[in-house]
C-alpha cells in the first residue's frame, strides 16, 4: 500500500492550493479581510510553504510501497 | 455570538479533511485482513510512523486549547507538562521498558500484567482502563461540541454526531492503521494550522525577547520561583512538580497508558519500538512553541489596551480556553481560518479514534477473550473488534449527553488519570525490575493505590479533609492537589505491593523469563551504528531537555 507520507503530501498540497487560490483571489479583487498583519499576506506565503512541503512528500514517496 | 466566522473556502477545507479521513479508511480496508492488522496495524510501522502517532495520540485539541489558556493563567510553568512532565518518562519507556513490552509479543498493557502476574490483575486493569477510556472519549466529544458551539456557533448535536460517525466509520473499517494514519495527518495539520499564530504574534509584538520583557517575571520562569508556592501562578512547589508531575503522573501516563503505548507496539521490530517514544520526545519538546508561545502572546496583547485583544467571557468569568481561537480570529484571513479550525477538528477526531482503538483492543483481548469467550477464533476476534468500535462510539455519545446534562462531571475528569495510571506505574515498575514481586502483591497494591487516590479525591472534594493535608503546603491549586494525590497513590501502591509480596507465593522464575530484568537477556537489539542507537538519541533528547530548563530557569 501507499505509505502515510504520500497522503500527508496530498493533504498539504490540496489544502495549501485552496488557501493559495483564495488568497490570490482576495488579493486580486482587493477585497481581503482586515485581520492584524493582513499586509503581510500570510495566507499566500504560508500556503506556498505547505505546497512545497507537500510536493516534497509526494516526490519522495511516489514509488514507495509499504508491505 | 461566535468568535470566528467561516467563509466558503474555510468550509471547503473542512470538507476536504472529512473526505480525506473517510477515503483513507476505505483505502486501508483492503489491507486489513486479520486481527493483527486491525489491532496492531500488522506490526509493520517504521519508528517515524509509530513515533509521530505516539505523540499525536496524546495531542488532542482540548490539550491545545487548555494548555494555551493555562499559559495565559499560569505562565511558563505550563511548559513543565511538555518537558520534565513528559520527556524523562518517554525516554525511560524507550530505553528500559520497551524491551519487556515488545519482546513478550503482548497485544496490550493488561496483557503484560497477565504474563507477569495473573489473570485477576489483568482484568482489574483492563476494566479500569476501559471505563477510563470511554469516559474520557465521551467527555472529549462533549467538550468538542461545546468548543465548536462557543467559537463557531455550530449546532451542538450536528457537530458531535458528524465527528462520532466519521471516527466510527474509519476505525471500524481498518482499526489501528487508520487511527495511526489520521493521527499523523493531524500532526502535520496542527503544525501548519497553528504554528503560524505564534509566528504572527512574535512579529506583531516585536520579537521573543519583547514578549518576555512584557510579562511578569513569575510568568517567565520555570524553576526560580518554585521554592515558595505563593511566588508562582500555579501555587505549586518544586517538590510537587518533580514528584507528582515529573515522576508519578508523567511516568504513569507515558509508560503504562495503552492509548499511547499501543502505537509503539505497532512498530516493525524492537529497535523501532524503542525509537518510537524517543523520536516523539523531540516533537513533544517543540510543542511549547505553539501552546506556550500562543498563551504568552495572548497575555501580552490582553495587558495592552491599545491592542484591542481580550478573551471571551462566559457569565462574567474569563474563558481561558478562548486564547487560541481568539488569536486565530485576530491573525487568520479566510482559508487559513479553515486550516486552523481543521487542525482543531483533526485533534479532536484523532484523539477520539485513539481512545476507541485502544478500547476495542483491551475489550477484545483482555475482557472478552480473557473472561467471556476464551475459545474465540481469530476471525471472531476481528469481528468483535469492529463491534467494540461501534459500541465504544455509542457509549461515548451517551457519555457526552450525560456530561451535557451534568457539566460538573468535567471536574472529575481532571483527576481520572491519577486514579488509574499513577498506581499502575508502581505495579509496572516493580513488576519489570523486581523478580520477587508476587501476583497477589500486584493485585492488592494496585487496588489499594487506585482506591486511595479516588478516596483522597472525594475527601478533598467534599471537604472531609483540607487540601493542605495532601499538598503539605498552606497554599495550593487544584492542579497542585492532582500532582500530590498522584504521588501518594503511587507510594501506597508501591508499599502495599512490596508488603503483600513478602508474605505471598511467588511465580516460578522460569515463567518470568523475558518479562523481568535480571531474568531477561541484556542484548536487546541487533548491532547497529551509533547514529541508529536508541541510547544515542535518548542522550541527545535529554541534553536538549536540560538546556531548555537551564535557559528558562
Amino acid at each position: 500500500m501507499k505509505p502515510i507520507w504520500y497522503f500527508v503530501g496530498l493533504v498539504l498540497v490540496a489544502m495549501g492550493g485552496l488557501i493559495m487560490l483564495s488568497g490570490i483571489y482576495y488579493l486580486a479583487t482587493g477585497n481581503y479581510h482586515q485581520t492584524v498583519l493582513a499586509n503581510l499576506h500570510p495566507e499566500i506565503w504560508w500556503s506556498g510553504v505547505m505546497i512545497i512541503v507537500g510536493v516534497v512528500f509526494l516526490i519522495l514517496s511516489r514509488n514507495m510501497i509499504v508491505e | 455570538m461566535e468568535a470566528i466566522g467561516l467563509t466558503l473556502v474555510d468550509w471547503i477545507i473542512i470538507a476536504v479533511y472529512f473526505g480525506f479521513v473517510l477515503g483513507i479508511g476505505l483505502y486501508l480496508r483492503r489491507f486489513t485482513k486479520n486481527e493483527e492488522d486491525f489491532f496492531l496495524a500488522g506490526r509493520k510501522n517504521s519508528s517515524w510512523v509509530a513515533g509521530l502517532a505516539f505523540l499525536s495520540a496524546n495531542l488532542g485539541a482540548l490539550e491545545l486549547l487548555g494548555m494555551t489558556g493555562n499559559t495565559f493563567k499560569y505562565g511558563m510553568y505550563v511548559a513543565h507538562f511538555y518537558w520534565i512532565g513528559a520527556i524523562p518518562a518517554m525516554l525511560f519507556l524507550g530505553l528500559y521498558m520497551m524491551p519487556f513490552y515488545y519482546s513478550s509479543r503482548i497485544k496490550s498493557v493488561p496483557g503484560y500484567l497477565k504474563l507477569r502476574f495473573d489473570e485477576k490483575t489483568r482484568v482489574l486493569n483492563a476494566i479500569s482502563f476501559a471505563i477510563m477510556t470511554l469516559l474520557v472519549s465521551g467527555i472529549n466529544l462533549y467538550a468538542m461540541a461545546l468548543v465548536l458551539h462557543t467559537f463557531l456557533g455550530w449546532n451542538w448535536d450536528a457537530s458531535m454526531w458528524a465527528s462520532a460517525v466519521t471516527v466510527a466509520m474509519y476505525v471500524t473499517l481498518s482499526g489501528l492503521m487508520s487511527a495511526i494514519f489520521t493521527e499523523i495527518i493531524q500532526f502535520f495539520l496542527i503544525w501548519f494550522g497553528l504554528f503560524l499564530v505564534s509566528v504572527l504574534g512574535i512579529v506583531e509584538i516585536g520579537g521573543i525577547n519583547e514578549i518576555f520583557a512584557r510579562i511578569p517575571e513569575a510568568y517567565a520562569k520555570l524553576w526560580s520561583t518554585s521554592a515558595d508556592p505563593t511566588q508562582n501562578g500555579m501555587m505549586v512547589t518544586w517538590g510537587g512538580i518533580v514528584l507528582g508531575l515529573g515522576f508519578v503522573l508523567s511516568f504513569g501516563y507515558w509508560t503504562t497508558d495503552f492509548l499511547v503505548v499501543q502505537r509503539a507496539f505497532s512498530a516493525k521490530n524492537l529497535r523501532s519500538a524503542r525509537m518510537t517514544p524517543i523520536i516523539a520526545s523531540f516533537f513533544k519538546m517543540a510543542l511549547p512553541f505553539i501552546v506556550i508561545m500562543g498563551g504568552l502572546i495572548a497575555l501580552v496583547l490582553a495587558k495592552d489596551p491599545s491592542s484591542g485583544f481580550s478573551l471571551l467571557k462566559d457569565g462574567g468569568k474569563v474563558n481561558y480556553d478562548s486564547a487560541l481561537p481568539m488569536l486565530i480570529a485576530r491573525y487568520y484571513p479566510p482559508g487559513l481560518v479553515g486550516l486552523g479550525i481543521t487542525a482543531l477538528l483533526a485533534g479532536f477526531m484523532a484523539g477520539q479514534a485513539g481512545n476507541i482503538s485502544a478500547f476495542n483492543t483491551v475489550w477484545t483481548y483482555d475482557i472478552y477473550h480473557s473472561v467471556i469467550n476464551k475459545k474465540a477464533s481469530s476471525e471472531h476476534l476481528l469481528w468483535m473488534g469492529r463491534v467494540a468500535t461501534i459500541a465504544g462510539i455509542v457509549i461515548s455519545v451517551g457519555t457526552a449527553y450525560w456530561a451535557k446534562s451534568m457539566p460538573t462531571i468535567m471536574d472529575y475528569m481532571q483527576a481520572i488519570f491519577s486514579w488509574v495510571n499513577a498506581p499502575l506505574f508502581a505495579t509496572m515498575l516493580l513488576g519489570m525490575f523486581v523478580k520477587w514481586i508476587t501476583p497477589n502483591g500486584a493485585f492488592w497494591g494496585l487496588l489499594a493505590g487506585m482506591g486511595s487516590s479516588f478516596g483522597m479525591f472525594l475527601a478533598v472534594k467534599f471537604e472531609w479533609i483540607s487540601k493542605s493535608a495532601i499538598t503539605l503546603s498552606n497554599v495550593a491549586s487544584d492542579m497542585a492537589a492532582n500532582f500530590w494525590r498522584a504521588w501518594w497513590a503511587w507510594l501506597i501502591c508501591f508499599g502495599v505491593t512490596i508488603l503483600v509480596s513478602l508474605f505471598t507465593k511467588k511465580k516460578p522464575e522460569k515463567e518470568l523469563v523475558g518479562l523481568v530484568k535480571g531474568l531477561t537477556e541484556e542484548t536487546v537489539d541487533e548491532p547497529v551504528p551509533l547514529l541508529k542507537k536508541p541510547e544515542f538519541w535518548g542522550a541527545i533528547s535529554l541534553l536538549i531537555l536540560i538546556a531548555l530548563n537551564i535557559y528558562f530557569w
